[in-house]
C-alpha cells in the first residue's frame, strides 16, 4: 500500500490548488489594501511635512530672507527618507532646494512634479491631495518615490510685502514641492507577502495531512476490506463477509457486496443441488440398467427352476419366494427410474389410511432406530381418487421429515385422519379464469400464499393499474397495484384485451358498488364487489354443490420445530433446514403432489415444541 | 452354410442370452446367439430366423439402428426389442420404429415366452399373407381413420374431448386364444406406451400385454368384454373397443402413431 494512495493525492493535489487560488486572491486583496493604507499614511506625512515647510518659511518668504530659506529646506532635506525638497516658480524654475545644484535650472512642465496640473492646456489652480500626490520610479534600479507637491498661494502680504516680488494678479505663486522614498512600505509589504507564503505553505501542509488521515479512515480500510473480500471470494470462498459497518456510500457498497456474496453462494448451493439431483438422475438409470440385466438372469432362472420342480412342494416355496422378492427388487428399480424421470400420475381409488399404514411400515426401523413413538387416530375414511404411490411418498417423507426433527432424543410423531365438510367459500380455490374472449387471468408470477392469483386491470378516469386478486373463493388477500379511491367510475379489465369485466345487470348487494364478473371455464363465473374492502363473492355453481367433504391428515411431532422466518419458505424447492443432509426438494415436491390433488397442505410450527403438517384432500 | 433358426438373439449380456434361450427351449425352439451387433449382421445375412430378439443399448448400434438394418436385409423378420432403462418413450419409439414388441428387463419367463409366441405368429401370418390373394382372410385391416401404435392398438378420434382404443384384429390373431381380460378401472391414468391391458390364457402361461396408443385419463371402459370375450374377436374396431380416454397430448403423440389409412395401398 502506497503512503498516499491514489485517491489521496488527487484530493489533496485538487485541495491544494484551491487553497493556493484562494489565498493568492486574498493575498493580493489584502497586500493591495494594506499598500494604499501605508502609501496614503506616507502621503499624509509628506503633506503634513509640505504643510509644515510652507508654514515655517512663510514669514522668511515675506521678509525676503533667501539664505533662511534654504538653510530650511536644505535642513530637512537632509532627513534620510527625503529625497528632494524645492520649491519652484510658476515657470518651472527650481528656486530653493535641497540639492544646491539643481537651484537655477528648469522643469519642463511634463516632468513627473508639473504634470499633474499641467496635463491641461491651462494649469489647474485647485488640486485635492489625491491629484497633488505623485508615485514613481526615478528608475527602474531604485525604490519607488512619492512625490506631493504644494501649491503656494498669492494673498494680500505676499504683494503688499516690501520686496514685491509678486504682483496681485497672480493666483498660484509656485509650488513646494517635496520627495519621499517609499522603502520602507515597500520592505513591510515585501515582509506581509512572505508571511502569506508561509501561512499558504503551512496550511496546505495542514490540509493534506489531514486529508491523509481522513482518506485512511474513510477511504483507504474499508476499500482495503473490499479488495481483500474480492480476493477471497474469487478463490472461491463464498462464505467470506465484510466487517465494515458504516453508513457511508463505502458503507452501503460493503452491505450490498456481503449481499451479493450470500446470494451468490445461495445459487451455487441451489445449483450443486441441481447437480445433484440431475446426477442422481443419471445414476439411478445407469443403475436401473446396469441391476435388471442380472435381475433378468435371477427373474427367469427361478422360474424357469419354478417350471422344472412342479412335484417338489419344499422346493416351489422357496422359489417362490426368491421370484416374489426379485419381482419387489423390479420394482424398486422402476421407482428409482420413475424417479429419475418424474412418472405420470396414476390415479385409483385409495384409503388414506391404507396408504398411510403401508407408509409407516416402510420406515418403521428408522423409527424404532430413533425412539420415535408413532400413535396413530384413524377415522373410517371414504375411498378418494389418488395417485397411491405419490401419497405414500408424501407421507414417507412427512414421516422422515418429523424423525430428523425429533433427533437423537427421541419423541413422539402422532398421525390423525378424520373427514371434515366444508362449505367451498373460503377454501375452494380458483384454478382457472379467463375474460370473456378466452384470455387466461391466472398469473404464476404472483403468488398469494403461493397460490397463481388472478391478474385484473383496473381503469379509471384518471387511474390504471394492476389487482391481484385471490384466487381463493371468498378470501380477499388482494394485491392492489393502485388503490382504488372512487370505486363508481373504476372498472376490472382483462390485462390483455382490455374487455370489461363487470356485470351491468348486478349492483353489489351489501353496498350497492359495481360487480365483477370472472369466467371460470366449466364452472361458471365468480362475481364479487368492485369495492376496496367490501367482502361479497359469489360463485353460484360451486356454492350450489354445497358442503364438500374433505379428508384432512395431521402428522405431529415434538421435534425441534421451525423458526418463523424459515417457515414460509419450506415449501420452496432447494430450501433446507437439514444443511447438506437434504436436498432441499421433499416438501416443494409434496406441495406439487398435493396440488396435483387438488389439495392443501399447511404448516404450524413452534421452536423446539413441534411441527404440525396437516394436508386435506377433497372425496372424489 | 446357411442355417435355419427360430430366434436369433443380441445381447452384451451373457445372462440375457442364456434365460431367452433356457425359456426358447422349454417350447422346442432353436436359437442362435451373440453378443455383437455385426456378427449378427452377418448371420442376418447367412442364416434365416423366424424372430429376433434384440437388447436396445448396445456399443456400435442400438437396437433402432438395428432395426432399420434388418428392415433393410430381412424385412419380414419379426423384432422384439427389450431394454434394461426400460421406459414408455423406449416402448413407443420401438413400436413406431417397426418392432412388434418392446419387454422391458427384468422379464420373467412368462412375460417372455408370450412375446416369443405372439412374434412367431406374427411372421407366420405375414408368410402366409405374401403368398395368399386375399390380405383379409387373414385378417381385418384397421378402418382407414383409424391410428395405430405398431400392429397392436388402435386409436380412434371421436370427438374433440375423446378418443376410443382397441387392439386391431393382427394383434388378436397373433396371441391366439385368451380367457381372461384384465383392464385398468375408470379415472386412471395412463401412458402411451404403458400397459393397458393383459389377455392372459387359460392356464396362465402366456400374459400378453397390450400397450396404450395413446396417454390420458380412462373415462369409460367396455365391460362387455369382461363377461362376452368373443366381442373383442368379432368387432375389434367397433363394439370390441377397449377404453374412451380423454387425452393428454394428443398432438405430439400422434407423431408416434400409424394411420392406417396407409396400410391400403
Amino acid at each position: 500500500m502506497k503512503l498516499i494512495s491514489k485517491i489521496g493525492l488527487k484530493l489533496i493535489i485538487a485541495v491544494s490548488l484551491t487553497t493556493v487560488l484562494i489565498l493568492s486572491i486574498y493575498a493580493y486583496l489584502n497586500i493591495a489594501a494594506q499598500e494604499d493604507v501605508l502609501i496614503e499614511e506616507v502621503e499624509r506625512h509628506a503633506n503634513q511635512l509640505s504643510e509644515t515647510i510652507k508654514k515655517s518659511t512663510r514669514f522668511d518668504m515675506l521678509a525676503n530672507r533667501r539664505e533662511h530659506i534654504y538653510n530650511i529646506i536644505n535642513t530637512i532635506g537632509e532627513e534620510p527618507n527625503i529625497r528632494s525638497v524645492r520649491v519652484l516658480n510658476k515657470l518651472g524654475e527650481v528656486i530653493y532646494s535641497a540639492d544646491s545644484l539643481e537651484i537655477g535650472t528648469m522643469l519642463d512642465k511634463n516632468a513627473e512634479a508639473c504634470y499633474v496640473c499641467h496635463a491641461e492646456n491651462q494649469p489647474l489652480e485647485k488640486l485635492s491631495i489625491g491629484d497633488r500626490t505623485r508615485i514613481y520610479k526615478p528608475d527602474i534600479a531604485s525604490s519607488r518615490q512619492l512625490g506631493i507637491i504644494n501649491p503656494i498661494y498669492n494673498e494680500p502680504s505676499c504683494w503688499e510685502a516690501e520686496c514685491h516680488a509678486h504682483s496681485s494678479q497672480q493666483s498660484v505663486l509656485g509650488v513646494l514641492d517635496i520627495t519621499v522614498g517609499l522603502q520602507p512600505v515597500e520592505k513591510q509589504i515585501a515582509s506581509s507577502q512572505i508571511r502569506v507564503l508561509i501561512f499558504a505553505v503551512v496550511s496546505i501542509v495542514l490540509i493534506s495531512f489531514i486529508i491523509l488521515m481522513i482518506i485512511r479512515r474513510i477511504v483507504d480500510k474499508p476499500v482495503k476490506e473490499l479488495v481483500k473480500a474480492t480476493n477471497t471470494i474469487a478463490v472461491g470462498n463464498l462464505n467470506y463477509r465484510i466487517e465494515y459497518k458504516s453508513s457511508d456510500e463505502l458503507g452501503k457498497l460493503g452491505e450490498s457486496f456481503n449481499n451479493m456474496t450470500k446470494k451468490l453462494s445461495d445459487m451455487r448451493q441451489q445449483l450443486l443441488q441441481s447437480e445433484k439431483m440431475a446426477s442422481l438422475g443419471q445414476l439411478a438409470a445407469g443403475v436401473a440398467h446396469e441391476i435388471n440385466n442380472p435381475l433378468t438372469g435371477v427373474l427367469t432362472y427361478s422360474s424357469f427352476l419354478l417350471k422344472r420342480t412342479k412335484d417338489n412342494p419344499e422346493l416351489q416355496e422357496d422359489l417362490n419366494v426368491i421370484v416374489r422378492e426379485t419381482k419387489r427388487s423390479r420394482e424398486i428399480v422402476k421407482g428409482l427410474l420413475d424417479f429419475a424421470r418424474q412418472s405420470t400420475p396414476k390415479r385409483n381409488r385409495v384409503n388414506i389410511n391404507e396408504v398411510i399404514e403401508r407408509s409407516v411400515t416402510v420406515i418403521n426401523n428408522q423409527l424404532k432406530l430413533n425412539r420415535v413413538e408413532l400413535k396413530t387416530e384413524f377415522a373410517d375414511l371414504p375411498e378418494t381418487t389418488a395417485d397411491y404411490n405419490q401419497l405414500q411418498q408424501v407421507f414417507i417423507n412427512l414421516l422422515v421429515n418429523g424423525v430428523d426433527a425429533i433427533g437423537s432424543g427421541g419423541g413422539t410423531i402422532n398421525i390423525k385422519t378424520y373427514v371434515i365438510s366444508l362449505s367451498p367459500y373460503g377454501i375452494k380455490q380458483i384454478k382457472q379464469a379467463s375474460c370473456p374472449n378466452g384470455h387466461s387471468l391466472i398469473d404464476n408470477d404472483y403468488r398469494i400464499e403461493g397460490m397463481p392469483s388472478l391478474k385484473v386491470k383496473v381503469k379509471s378516469a384518471n387511474v390504471e393499474g394492476i389487482i391481484n386478486l385471490d384466487p381463493v373463493y371468498g378470501k380477499f388477500r388482494h394485491y392492489y397495484g393502485v388503490s382504488i379511491k372512487d370505486d363508481s367510475d373504476s372498472y376490472f379489465h382483462c390485462p390483455e384485451c382490455d374487455v370489461l369485466l363487470i356485470d351491468k345487470n348486478m349492483r353489489c348487494p351489501e353496498c350497492d358498488s359495481p360487480v365483477y364478473s370472472i369466467n371460470i371455464p366449466n364452472q361458471g363465473e365468480v362475481r364479487g364487489c368492485m369495492k376496496q374492502g367490501c367482502k361479497w363473492q359469489k360463485w353460484e355453481s360451486i356454492d350450489q354443490r354445497g358442503k364438500q367433504s374433505y379428508i384432512e391428515v395431521k402428522v405431529i411431532d415434538n421435534g425441534s420445530g421451525i423458526p418463523k422466518d424459515k417457515l414460509y419458505k419450506i415449501f420452496d424447492p432447494f430450501f433446507t433446514t437439514k444443511g447438506q443432509k437434504g436436498t432441499g426438494l421433499g416438501l416443494s415436491v409434496i406441495w406439487g403432489i398435493i396440488d396435483n390433488h387438488n389439495g392443501r397442505i399447511f404448516v404450524e410450527s413452534q421452536v423446539n415444541k413441534g411441527t404440525t403438517f396437516t394436508i386435506r384432500l377433497p372425496v372424489i | 452354410m446357411s442355417r435355419n433358426f427360430d430366434i436369433l438373439i443380441i445381447d452384451d449380456e451373457q445372462v440375457i442370452l442364456d434365460s431367452v434361450v433356457k425359456t426358447a427351449k422349454l417350447y422346442g425352439l432353436t436359437c442362435d446367439t451373440t453378443s455383437d451387433v455385426k456378427v449378427a449382421l452377418k448371420k442376418l445375412e447367412q442364416n434365416s430366423y423366424r424372430l429376433i430378439i434384440s437388447d436396445i443399448m448396445m456399443p456400435v448400434l442400438n437396437g433402432f439402428e438395428l432395426l432399420k438394418e434388418i428392415e433393410f436385409r430381412k424385412p419380414d423378420t419379426p423384432v422384439v426389442l427389450t431394454t434394461g432403462y426400460s421406459s414408455v418413450e423406449h416402448a413407443v419409439k420401438s413400436l413406431y420404429s417397426g418392432a412388434i414388441g418392446f419387454i422391458p428387463k427384468p422379464f420373467s419367463i412368462e412375460e417372455l415366452s408370450s412375446i416369443i409366441h405372439r412374434g412367431l405368429k406374427y411372421g407366420d401370418i405375414t408368410k402366409s399373407m405374401q403368398n395368399a390373394l386375399d390380405q383379409s382372410v387373414f385378417y381385418v385391416p384397421c378402418p382407414a381413420k383409424y391410428y395405430r401404435l405398431g400392429y397392436s392398438c388402435w386409436l380412434n378420434i371421436d370427438s374433440d374431448e375423446y378418443v376410443t382404443i382397441g387392439a386391431t384384429d393382427f394383434y388378436l390373431k397373433t396371441i391366439g386364444n385368451f380367457n381372461k381380460i384384465e383392464m385398468q378401472e375408470v379415472n386412471e391414468s395412463i401412458s402411451q406406451g404403458s400397459i393397458c391391458t393383459r389377455f392372459i390364457s387359460e392356464d396362465e402361461e402366456f400374459y400378453h400385454h397390450l400397450l396404450s396408443s395413446i396417454s390420458g385419463r380412462i373415462i369409460e371402459r367396455n365391460d362387455q368384454l369382461l363377461t362376452n370375450m368373443s366381442l373383442i374377436e368379432k368387432d375389434p374396431y367397433f363394439n370390441g373397443w377397449l377404453y374412451k380416454i380423454i387425452p393428454d397430448e394428443l398432438d405430439q403423440e400422434i407423431e408416434y402413431l400409424i394411420p392406417c389409412s396407409s396400410d391400403r395401398i
